[in-house]
């Protein structure tokens, strides 16, 4: 079985700019995969390179086995991408978009899928009405069923959640978290890592064109070691404790721990000093924290 | 399945759901050429001594509509689909890039076609047209309109700001469609710029396509047509080698 994204040292060069500095990554089939990375790093450059906006310099793309230069036509049918930009054709309805995007594809009399893929999206009630006529969140809507007008095996979303309503991301995972269910292979970047972290199986984490991390969440995750205690005192926070300090709010003070067995020592300080401890939380590290503590390793 | 049916009838269709912009707006202005033109000079100039001024312009009128409007469809599409962004509902497809080329090239004859149709029907009760070699016409107005679809596209894939393409049609296509003959037989002109309009391959276009109307034309319409071909023979290879390198398209 193919791998349904496969990329071996690719390299990319726009200018002065080095995009990509030798990427190499393999996504299976069937995985929920996220791609991480601060602004510049490389993600939507990737991107592109897989669905043939973009031409590689050096090395070699596939997907689902097809390589995206040779065997475009295969490669490019085996894809879905929601890109970045809200972008769409004033000319035309949601129906006719749908309908148009399916047909460059070579699929026709694809009413039926049309209709579904409308229907999870809750776009039916705007089938007729103009591109230009609807909200930010509705075109957002409309580029994901594009993506999936042709049942494409893997769909890319880069940032698909950017400047979208809580309610619509919720109707959106779920949806995803569907057709990924269904056998759809997902690589999804954003910015929200509590999206990655809650959706991801695996994680490629990119920084100035390069892979510093590939693993599964969960180990990433175990890669940070520090946890965070998080108090509220009745009086001034021991001055041994300050040092500890990490992002501490006007309510309450959070204190970067090495492992559990600081907790101990942290809160025996606190006794002595006398104060009183109105509420306590201890918490785990999520992917943000592992996020920052790769990017500032590498 | 190809997705080339589906690229044509989009681009037959964006031109069509604003077809007073499209149509409507180039057939009033030759119109408005006709009846100024035709007042002013009527009586004062006859062509191949028994052609009336008002009738040798009507299909000069007709070809520089035909002209202006298929170099328009293409360019513009492209050049507002890059701007926009949409272009990459059409690059993400598994299309060839000659599908890509006919698709563009094919809407952009057929509008061309659609509105050089549309003033001729409109001069008609007007003007006293014969129609003498109609299929010299067709070939004509079929090889002119693909040419400048071509140009058209040359143009849209190149520029960056819809201005460029402005100055792309203002400072190359107009003046050669002017220069051309659409108002004047270049045997009224002196001996050097009748010399220099042989290279204009706009002039060919226009004369060839004149010859199906009137039996008689400057050049011999078999020399105008094979001139055109190969014309129409550059572009295409320019523009084909433009789309297969992904030129200013593809990263």
């Amino acid at each position: 079985m193919p791998a349904a994204i496969e990329v071996r040292d690719v390299h990319k060069r726009f200018g002065e700019l080095q995009a990509l500095s030798g990427i190499d990554l393999e996504i299976r089939q069937g995985e929920f995969f996220g791609l991480l990375g601060p602004n510049g790093a490389g993600k939507t450059t990737l991107i592109s390179v897989l669905a043939g906006l973009a031409r590689a310099d050096r090395g070699s793309a596939r997907v689902m086995g097809h390589d995206v230069r040779a065997d475009y036509r295969a490669a490019r049918r085996s894809l879905g991408v929601v890109p970045q930009e809200l972008v769409f054709d004033p000319f035309f309805t949601v129906r006719e978009t749908l309908r148009f995007q399916s047909g460059y594809f070579g699929v026709r009399d694809n009413g039926a899928w049309i209709e579904e893929v409308m229907r999870h999206l809750d776009l039916a009630s705007k089938a007729e009405v103009n591109m230009r006529a609807l909200s930010g969140g509705m075109k957002r809507r409309v580029l994901v069923a594009q993506a999936l007008v042709h049942k494409p095996p893997v769909i890319v979303l880069d940032e698909p959640t950017a400047g979208v309503d809580v309610e619509l991301r919720q109707a959106l995972w779920q949806f995803i978290r569907r057709l990924n269910r269904d056998g759809h292979t997902i690589v999804l970047t954003t910015h929200y890592l509590e999206e990655a972290e809650a959706l991801c199986e695996r994680i490629a984490m990119l920084k100035q064109g390069r892979v510093v991390a590939l693993d599964s969440t969960a180990n990433l995750l175990k890669r940070v070691h520090h946890l965070f205690l998080r108090l509220r005192l009745s009086g001034e926070l021991p001055g041994e404790l300050r040092p500890l300090e990490h992002g501490s709010t006007a309510e309450a003070h959070i204190l970067r721990l090495k492992g559990f067995e600081d907790v101990e020592q942290a809160l025996a300080c606190i006794r002595k000093a006398g104060c009183r401890i109105e509420e306590m939380e201890l918490m785990q590290p999520d992917l943000e924290d592992a996020f920052v503590d790769v990017m500032q390793r590498s | 399945m190809s997705g080339f049916p589906t690229l044509l009838y989009k681009e037959v269709l964006r031109f069509w759901k604003v077809s007073t912009q499209t149509i409507g707006a180039p057939v009033l202005t030759a119109v408005l050429f006709l009846f100024i033109f035709s007042h002013v000079m009527e009586g004062r100039i006859r062509i191949y001594d028994a052609v009336p001024y008002a009738a040798f312009l009507v299909p000069g009128l007709v070809m520089m509509s035909v002209l202006q409007n298929a170099f328009a469809n293409s360019s513009s599409s492209l050049v507002q689909s890059k701007m926009t962004g949409n272009i990459i509902f059409v690059l993400l497809p598994p299309l060839a890039y000659w599908e890509f080329f006919a698709a563009y090239v094919l809407a952009a004859a057929a509008r061309g076609m659609v509105v050089g149709a549309a003033v001729l029907l409109v001069t008609l009760p007007f003007v006293e047209i014969e129609f003498r070699r109609p299929l010299w016409i067709i070939a004509f107005a079929f090889s002119a309109s693909a040419v400048l679809g071509s140009l058209g596209m040359i143009a849209g894939i190149w520029a960056e700001k819809i201005d460029q393409v402005a100055a792309f049609q203002n400072f190359f296509i107009m003046p050669l469609t002017f220069l051309s003959g659409v108002f004047y037989s270049i045997h009224s002109l002196p001996a050097f710029w009748q010399g220099i309009s042989h290279f204009n391959p706009f002039f060919y276009m226009i004369d060839g396509f004149r010859y199906g109307f009137f039996g008689v034309s400057d050049v011999n319409p078999f020399r105008s047509l094979a001139v055109v071909t190969a014309f129409l023979g550059v572009v295409s290879a320019i523009t084909l080698t433009m789309l297969k390198s992904g030129y200013r398209l593809r990263h």
